[in-house]
């Protein structure tokens, strides 16, 4: 079953069509990819799913509800959450911080009931501390908690990012590039990582990424982006050998070494 | 030395010990001194010492109420210049109050405010009209002036009223960022005096460019609290109302939301943090504790008119906050403290000191060269200073540390919020190494 569901989504700026026309199907409990070159509209893509953008036209879908147009912070609301390319977390509150704010949609704290310390607002936040903790220990940051979050290694603001993604408690878990910058090791610890989350939580995760190992190691459905418009998709083992996704996207170079190992 | 000072540094007793020896001895010589600025000041000293000693929260606090509450009182009473040293108290106290709720909206939430204080105008005005004849003007019911008992619900009146031009301001203003919306906020500041200096035509309801005079002051139990050393308790209630507020906010939810909307717009709305909302919250509570203390100034004063709600007030409660530590409740009421007395008596002083040394013909001194006359070249050169040597400010804004002993072990917490997606319970003890 589709939990999400995005029809002839397209997205103009100015002259520059940085998404056509782009349908995708994400299927519940799966990791689907979208790959794609630089500039290819990845992230554009997400940014209008998660309300950053306003589609030009087209339709997103999450389970069934349209959802295309919304405020981001009502997206999140309704379960789509996501990670960043371009890290953002809060730099200098600390990583455990980082994650409370990802639950904010989950606390029911008011003005006054926090002002005047009402007994189930204090019983709150000690419950949503310690989820806070619980998800840190998740992604393996909690020796961290009390350490600011600007002071991570590349690798784990990355993780923190999916930790406070995942406090929001979403059906969909959105990434952009999460391996960006990471070395093979830490590469390799988030390939279990995204597998647990998928496993372990029924996660649907849709997946940006250029590292060709991990998407085909975990993908069970890839899109392919070429210049804002859709040029393949399928399972991992149809995308390897498909020659339009060669040639416009892993170029002559990776082509050859296909070649060579099939 | 050094061994000395790292013994102090270690051992919490003795810094008890030495502490309320310094508030003796301070203390001791405020009351024998007949009028000394100097004993007062370092007897107010005592609250930083206080607050960078090691005892535990509890005692701290339990220390500094008594300061606050006797022992500050009683020695100042046994001067002839008491009235004078409760009034730069409550002045201090306002001013804390004003600059706590500036920092909500410029430290936590991160956006630039130079009319903040429209906000305290706003409470002050409240309470002035109608506790003068002056509601009589426009008030189709009532009689006016109310009496002085009306303050203590004009107090929470002004905390609404100001709230509510909080976010009268923000609905327009939040469409703009950063250096706009600086702009916006000081022209917001400068209408609101203009309005209140104008507005005595077509009614006549501030009472324009006079002012607005004989406001009753408060009353309780049939007492009329003229004096300084009366406001000065309602001022300190009000105060640690405010404080007990920051300090809860500070580490709630909605204190958090202010952060992140600080940090980074896109990913707090990416975690589901409505952006509209959340600042127009930090315009209101902000706007909110000023206005109280608007209510408290006008009815301090008996007076009030529009040259008491310039921009340059503005920008004054603004160094309070950048000089104490942006986001910083403790360094804000520091800067607070510290800017108020300067302007209030520091300042004073020093040209008294130096007008007597020109009497006596020992220094001349040009009459625009006088301390208080040079008042901004002071903090101008003050503030330069810190933003090239000291940019977090006096006491910069910390992190709270969280225990995890505390939150893993406490009972109930086997509840969770209501989930969809999160890890399995029995998954958990593993997953960390
Ligand atoms: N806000 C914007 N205004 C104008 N052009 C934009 C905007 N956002 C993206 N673009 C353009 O849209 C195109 C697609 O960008 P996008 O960031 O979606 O690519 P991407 O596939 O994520 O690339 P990368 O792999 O480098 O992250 C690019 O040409 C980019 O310059
Ligand atoms: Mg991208």
């Amino acid at each position: 079953m589709a939990i999400l569901e995005v029809e002839k989504l397209t997205k103009t700026f100015g002259g520059l069509t940085a998404n056509k026309e782009i349908s995708l199907q994400a299927e519940a409990n799966k990791i689907t990819a979208v790959i794609g070159p630089n500039g290819a509209g990845k992230t554009t893509f997400f940014n209008m799913i998660t309300g950053v953008y306003k589609p030009t036209s087209g339709s997103i879908k999450l389970r069934g509800e349209s959802i295309g147009g919304l405020k981001p912070h009502t997206v999140a609301k309704k379960g789509i959450s996501r990670t960043f390319q371009n890290i953002r977390l809060f730099g200098p509150i600390t990583v455990l911080e980082n994650v409370l704010v990802g639950m904010h949609t989950h606390l029911k704290a008011g003005i006054f009931g926090t002002i005047f310390h009402l007994p189930g607002v204090d019983r709150e936040e000690r419950i949503a501390e310690r989820e806070a903790y619980r998800l840190l220990e998740y992604v393996g940051l909690e020796e961290h908690y009390n350490d600011e979050a600007a002071s991570l290694s590349y690798g784990s603001q990355r993780r923190l990012e999916i930790a406070r993604a995942l406090a929001t408690k979403p059906s969909v878990l959105l990434l952009d590039e999460p391996a960006a910058g990471m070395n093979p090791k830490e590469t390799a610890d988030l390939t279990g990582l995204i597998q647990k989350i998928k496993q372990e939580m029924d996660m649907t995760i849709i997946l940006i990424e250029h590292d060709m190992k991990l998407v085909m190691e975990i993908s069970d459905y890839i899109y392919v982006l070429d210049h804002g418009e859709l040029i393949a998709e399928g399972l991992p083992a149809q995308i390897r050998h498909d020659k339009k996704v060669i040639e416009a996207y892993l170029g002559k170079g990776a082509a050859e070494e296909q070649e060579a190992e099939g | 030395m050094k061994k000395i000072l790292e013994q102090i540094r270690g051992n919490k007793w003795l810094q008890l010990g030495l502490l309320v020896g310094y508030i003796a001895l301070t203390s001791l010589s405020l009351i024998l001194a007949q009028r000394s600025v100097a004993a007062f000041l370092l007897l107010l000293l005592s609250f930083l010492l206080l607050y960078y000693t090691k005892l535990p929260n509890w005692s701290k606090w339990a220390i500094g109420l008594a300061i606050m509450f006797f022992i500050l009182p009683f020695s100042a009473m046994q001067g002839p210049a008491y009235q004078e040293y409760m009034d730069v108290a409550t002045l201090v106290g306002i001013y804390v109050s004003m600059a706590l709720g500036l920092n909500i909206v410029v430290g936590m939430a991160g956006l630039l405010d130079l009319g903040f204080v429209a906000f305290f105008a706003v409470g002050a005005y409240t309470y002035g009209i109608f506790a003068t004849a002056q509601a009589s003007n426009f008030m189709p019911f009532g009689t006016y002036p109310l009496s002085g008992n009306s303050f203590w619900i004009f107090i929470i009146l002004g905390c609404f009223v100001a709230a509510l031009f909080g976010v009268l301001l923000g609905i327009p203003v939040l469409r703009v960022k950063g250096d706009y919306l600086a702009i916006v906020t000081l022209g917001f500041g400068e209408i609101i005096r203009i309005v209140f200096n104008n507005l005595d035509q077509p009614v006549n309801i501030t009472n324009g460019a006079l002012g607005l005079s004989s406001i009753a002051p408060p009353k309780i139990f049939g007492i009329e609290l003229l004096y300084s050393n009366q406001i000065y308790f309602v001022v300190l209630f009000i105060l640690l109302f405010v404080i007990f507020a920051v300090r809860s906010l500070e580490h709630s939810k909605l204190g958090r939301s202010w952060k992140a909307v600080r940090e980074n717009e896109i990913a707090a709305q990416a975690m589901g943090i409505p952006l509209v909302k959340t600042k127009l919250m930090a315009f209101a509570i902000g706007a909110s504790f000023s206005g109280m203390m608007g209510v408290v100034f006008a009815a301090k004063q008996a007076f009030i008119d529009p040259t008491s709600f310039t921009m340059l007030q503005s920008i004054n409660i603004l160094v309070m906050v950048l000089l104490g530590g942006m986001g910083s409740v403790p360094g804000v009421i520091l800067g607070a403290a510290v800017v108020t007395i300067l302007n209030a008596q520091v300042l004073n002083e020093l040209t008294m000191w130096f007008n007597s040394l020109s009497t006596a013909g020992i220094i001349t001194l040009p009459d625009a060269m006088s301390p208080v006359k040079m008042q901004r070249f002071f903090f101008g050169a003050l503030l330069i200073l810190f933003a090239l040597y000291r940019s977090k400010g006096l006491i910069p804004a910390k992190n709270v540390v969280y225990d995890k002993q505390k939150f893993l072990s406490e009972k109930g917490t086997k509840k969770r919020l209501q989930s969809v997606a999160a890890p399995k319970e029995d998954e958990h003890g593993h997953t960390g190494s």
